[in-house]
């Protein structure tokens, strides 16, 4: 019994299973000895309309739900080859995904329909040889010329760089501005100063990786994805996505080749019985078996967050963590199961062992997660429990029963006893926060936005009640108290506000984290990174 | 996010401020004791946390099944293992059985006292002979006119030096294996019921019996449902008992993080708070994933349980990660403190060793592989 897939979840899988059984699963050790999967099977998915799930229908799209996208990363993830999976994966998740939140009507016109029908595939272009996880600072330069852009650079690790037809490319538009200079840009793989090579790898064989270097490519103005300047933030939406489907293909990964492991078990015999009779490898298939239910629905429920609009940052970087770093575990300890024959490419685990690997590495590594997870668990940890005295509700009642109601109202306690700590642990926790002054608030802001460049715009910082009032049209930034329209909303509560003032919050994550909430035109949000750093 | 409404979350913080209140500036003193007072029995059932999950009729409160779950987690955070063993046994081992089978003169007599905080119960299986092989037990009952003999011991009980009675598994056909296992309530006061005991790593605060029964007379009205049939009574009740286990030990694993965090911050070395060094705050993110999916999953569980699923499988795959992850958790966040990790004047030593028999308690881990290894791979049904 499931809670997130309904019948009609369920009969697509039906087909989709169906579909790759007949037209997949046969021919995929030859794809893999090719390194290149042919474009026909794509063909053949759009036809059957597999794909373009979750995108538009006037694009050929289907429109529906994320559970399709789903019940779509769990079985192409059963395959027993990464290298099948991650193509299509990139270019309906990774890569085509920012086109069509982001990208101009012209843009989705041009490209969309293309991905859907199974014509057109694509690549996700940030890596580059220099930069890998920190986007941030990348080299990859693009100089408007004209109604064009001059891109240079390189990127690496791009997969369906080789075979692809265009790039979601990750580039600088103003190479001073750190991440506030990041715009993506489309770019056709076929463009004169594009050129790739094809990198060989560990695993993944029937996918091609490239290393792309741009030499003085000309790219029309309108491929340009939103506007100018938002890349980062894009990515930031994006990058969600790309750790959900990474943690969904990691966990059915892991139910695939349990699966296949249990039934090799069952079949092969040892000391005259059957090896799954043999207690030590029982309880080490149990304990996987626990691992991958468990993370497979700790995955489902960072889905659905997901797909009923949460921003859910920190359950998407733990999804991803876990389930890729369980995929490993599984691939190793599965390989075992099968002794030597693990180790000959006529089984399937040894596939998977090798197309595992990459799974900690590819769409941040752990490494990152644990830097996200740890900034939004440890650094906002100590803002909570300063918030909490304050934040607590006066008179708390309990439903159940009338005399229970009677009795908690005599329960009075000392608001910032934390019950267990030791006294000498309470005394310097941060204790004040929420009584704001506005005027000594006002005079910080205006020093600091004084000494930046005029915004160019307005920006309001609402703070539920209060708020401020950026005017930055002029020639220095103003700041007032005034409450009126501005281009850019920014909400957020006055304990952060207070937070990122103090450079004890860093903005960027507390955007991420939902903390900080925008409206209207997010090019000029991007620039606060400057007003409190 | 998803399972708990505003109401079960005032009833959190109702809880949450009684507990701070009247349990809180005890616990090192029934540490040291070894075991509760009956007055706190009293105020729990005075409060009505015992009988959140039972029908109005016996005092109780009918609510669904998150309340439960708030309650269990609460007291899994209050820092005491025993604590939470103890007054958690008598709703959720003794009462849970009394309310499922027993007689309408058994519940109006245990369950309604049991509620109220008047009448404090414990569970009897487990024998010096044998822990999870249930079928191998040796207390007899054999039927005598109105009355059955108990013979026998059991061990390891929680509640079992101090409260009111026990439920009690016995053997009433020594001949049958499991179809041969009744349950019984004995009443402290039979002449015949003796009771040691035990001394422990952790959990200090509860106390935990050697119990001896020589020629003890019980009335036949005090047997639970029918004769013969315990065995699948306690197998019933073990999803919850297992789902219990698992989410009060991911509620200390969450309770312990939270407080490390705290110490983390306060505490400085080398010129900075100890939470500014990447090795600590990687460990921290990996324990704090580890702990967000397991809740998650066992919450997805409590779904499941209250819609009346079968999900014997799951609930041994959430015992089995939920209190293997708890020592973990427990291990690297005392590593955390330092010398003041080892210090009683810390909360984290006693987390530690109230932690060590969540593996153990409640069917070992092994147990629980044994369970699951059953089902997965000889597609066996429980």
């Amino acid at each position: 019994m499931s809670y997130y897939f309904t019948e009609d979840h369920e009969l697509f899988r039906s087909s989709l299973r169906d579909f790759f059984q007949r037209e997949v699963a046969p021919n995929i050790d030859q794809w893999e000895e090719e390194r290149k999967t042919p474009r026909h099977i794509w063909k053949q998915m759009g036809d059957m309309g597999f794909l373009g799930l979750g995108y538009p229908e006037e694009y050929g799209g289907s429109n529906l739900d994320f559970f399709y996208d789903v019940v779509f990363c769990e079985e192409i993830s059963k395959l027993y080859s990464g290298g099948f999976a991650i193509t299509q994966l990139v270019v309906q998740y990774m890569a085509g995904t920012y086109v069509m939140k982001h990208g101009s009507d012209v843009l989705k016109q041009k490209y969309l329909p293309g991905i859907i029908s199974g014509d057109l595939i694509c690549s996700i272009g940030i890596s580059e040889p220099g930069a890998g996880s920190d986007v941030a600072n990348i080299q990859t330069t693009a100089t408007r010329v004209g109604d064009h852009y001059i891109v240079n650079g390189s990127k690496t690790f791009i997969t369906n760089g080789v075979y692809g037809d265009f790039i979601v490319t990750v580039v600088k538009t103003d190479p001073k501005a750190g991440a506030a200079g990041v715009s993506l840009l489309v770019i056709d793989r076929n463009a004169e100063g594009v050129s790739a090579r094809k990198l060989k790898k560990l695993g993944w064989h029937s996918s091609d990786t490239a290393e792309l270097s741009f030499d003085e490519v000309k790219v029309p103005v309108e491929n340009l994805v939103g506007h100018e300047g938002q890349g980062f933030y894009y990515l930031m939406g994006g990058l969600q996505l790309e750790r959900l489907v990474a943690g969904i293909s990691g966990y059915s990964g892991c139910e695939s080749i349990l699966q296949y492991s249990m039934q090799y078990m069952s079949e092969r015999a040892a000391f005259g019985r059957p090896i799954n009779k043999f207690q030590v490898l029982r309880h080490r298939v149990a304990q996987l078996a626990s691992e991958i239910e468990a993370t497979k629905q700790f995955v489902l429920h960072c889905c659905r967050m997901h797909n009923d609009g949460h921003y859910a940052v920190k359950e998407s970087s733990m999804a991803k963590l876990l389930a890729t770093e369980l995929s490993d575990k599984c691939a190793y300890q599965c390989l075992q199961f099968f002794g030597g024959y693990g180790f000959m490419e006529e089984y399937k685990v040894a596939r998977m062992f090798r197309d595992s690997r990459v799974g900690t590495i590819g769409a941040g590594t752990s490494e990152i997660m644990r830097e996200i997870i740890a900034k939004m668990v440890i650094d906002d940890v100590s803002y909570k429990a300063a918030a909490t005295p304050a934040n607590r509700p006066a008179a708390p009642r309990p439903k159940p029963k009338p005399d229970a109601r009677a009795a908690s109202s005599q329960v009075r306690q000392s608001p910032a006893s934390r019950g267990m700590n030791p006294p000498e642990a309470q005394a310097d926790a941060p204790m004040q926060t929420s009584q704001m002054d506005m005027g000594r608030m006002l005079a910080g802001i205006q020093i600091k936005a004084s000494s930046m460049d005029p915004l160019g715009n307005t920006l309001k910082l609402d703070m539920g009640g209060e708020q401020l009032f950026i005017d930055g049209k002029g020639d220095t930034n103003e700041v007032s108290l005034e409450d009126a329209a501005a281009d850019c909303t920014v909400s957020l509560a006055p304990d952060d506000f207070q937070a990122l003032m103090q450079g004890d919050l860093n903005p960027m994550t507390a955007f991420m984290s939902g903390k900080i909430k925008i409206k209207g035109d997010m090019g000029v949000a991007m620039k606060l990174q400057h007003l409190f750093s | 996010m998803y399972y708990f409404k505003e109401e079960h979350q005032l009833f959190r913080a109702s809880l949450r401020d009684f507990l701070k209140a009247e349990v809180l500036p005890h616990l090192n003193e029934w540490e040291e004791v070894g075991q509760l007072p009956k007055t706190i029995f009293q105020r729990f059932g005075e409060m009505g946390y015992f009988g959140l999950r039972y029908p109005e009729q016996y005092g109780g409160s009918a609510a669904d099944i998150w309340y439960t779950v708030v309650l269990m987690e609460e007291l899994s955070k209050v820092n005491s293992g025993g604590f939470g063993a103890s007054i958690g046994a008598h709703p959720f081992l003794a009462l849970t059985h009394i309310y499922a089978v027993g007689t309408e003169a058994q519940k109006a007599h245990y369950l309604q006292k049991g509620i109220a905080g008047e009448l404090i119960g414990g569970l009897a299986i487990t024998e010096p002979f044998g822990g999870s092989d249930v079928g191998a037990m040796r207390t007899t009952a054999e039927r005598v006119g109105d009355h059955y003999i108990v013979n026998g011991s059991k061990t390891f009980i929680t509640n079992g030096v101090s409260s009111d009675y026990l439920v009690v598994a016995v053997k009433t056909n020594t001949a049958a294996k499991h179809a041969g296992i009744s349950l019984l309530i004995i009443d402290r006061d039979s002449a015949g019921f003796r009771a040691r005991p035990l001394k422990k790593l952790g959990w200090h605060a509860s106390d935990t019996g050697e119990i001896s029964f020589d020629e003890v007379k019980v009335p036949v009205r005090n047997l639970l449902g029918a004769e013969g049939q315990g065995f699948l009574y306690i197998m019933q009740q073990f999803v919850l008992e297992r789902l219990f286990l698992a989410n009060g030990a991911i509620a200390a694993s969450d309770h312990a993080l939270e407080y490390t965090l705290q110490y983390m911050s306060e505490r400085s070395a080398f010129g900075r708070p100890i939470n500014k060094f990447q090795v600590l705050r990687h460990k921290i993110a990996q324990l704090a994933s580890e702990v967000e999916r397991t809740k998650y999953f066992i919450y997805h569980l409590w779904e499941r349980f209250e819609k009346g699923d079968y999900i014997v499988k799951e609930a041994s795959m959430a015992k089995l990660l939920g209190t293997q992850l708890s020592d973990r958790v427990m291990y690297d966040c005392l590593q955390c403190f330092g010398g003041y990790g080892f210090m009683e004047d810390y909360p984290m030593a006693r987390m530690f060793r109230d932690s060590r028999l969540g593996t153990i308690g409640g069917g070992t881990s092994e147990i629980m592989c044994e369970i699951i290894a059953k089902m997965l791979i000889d597609g066996k049904g429980y």
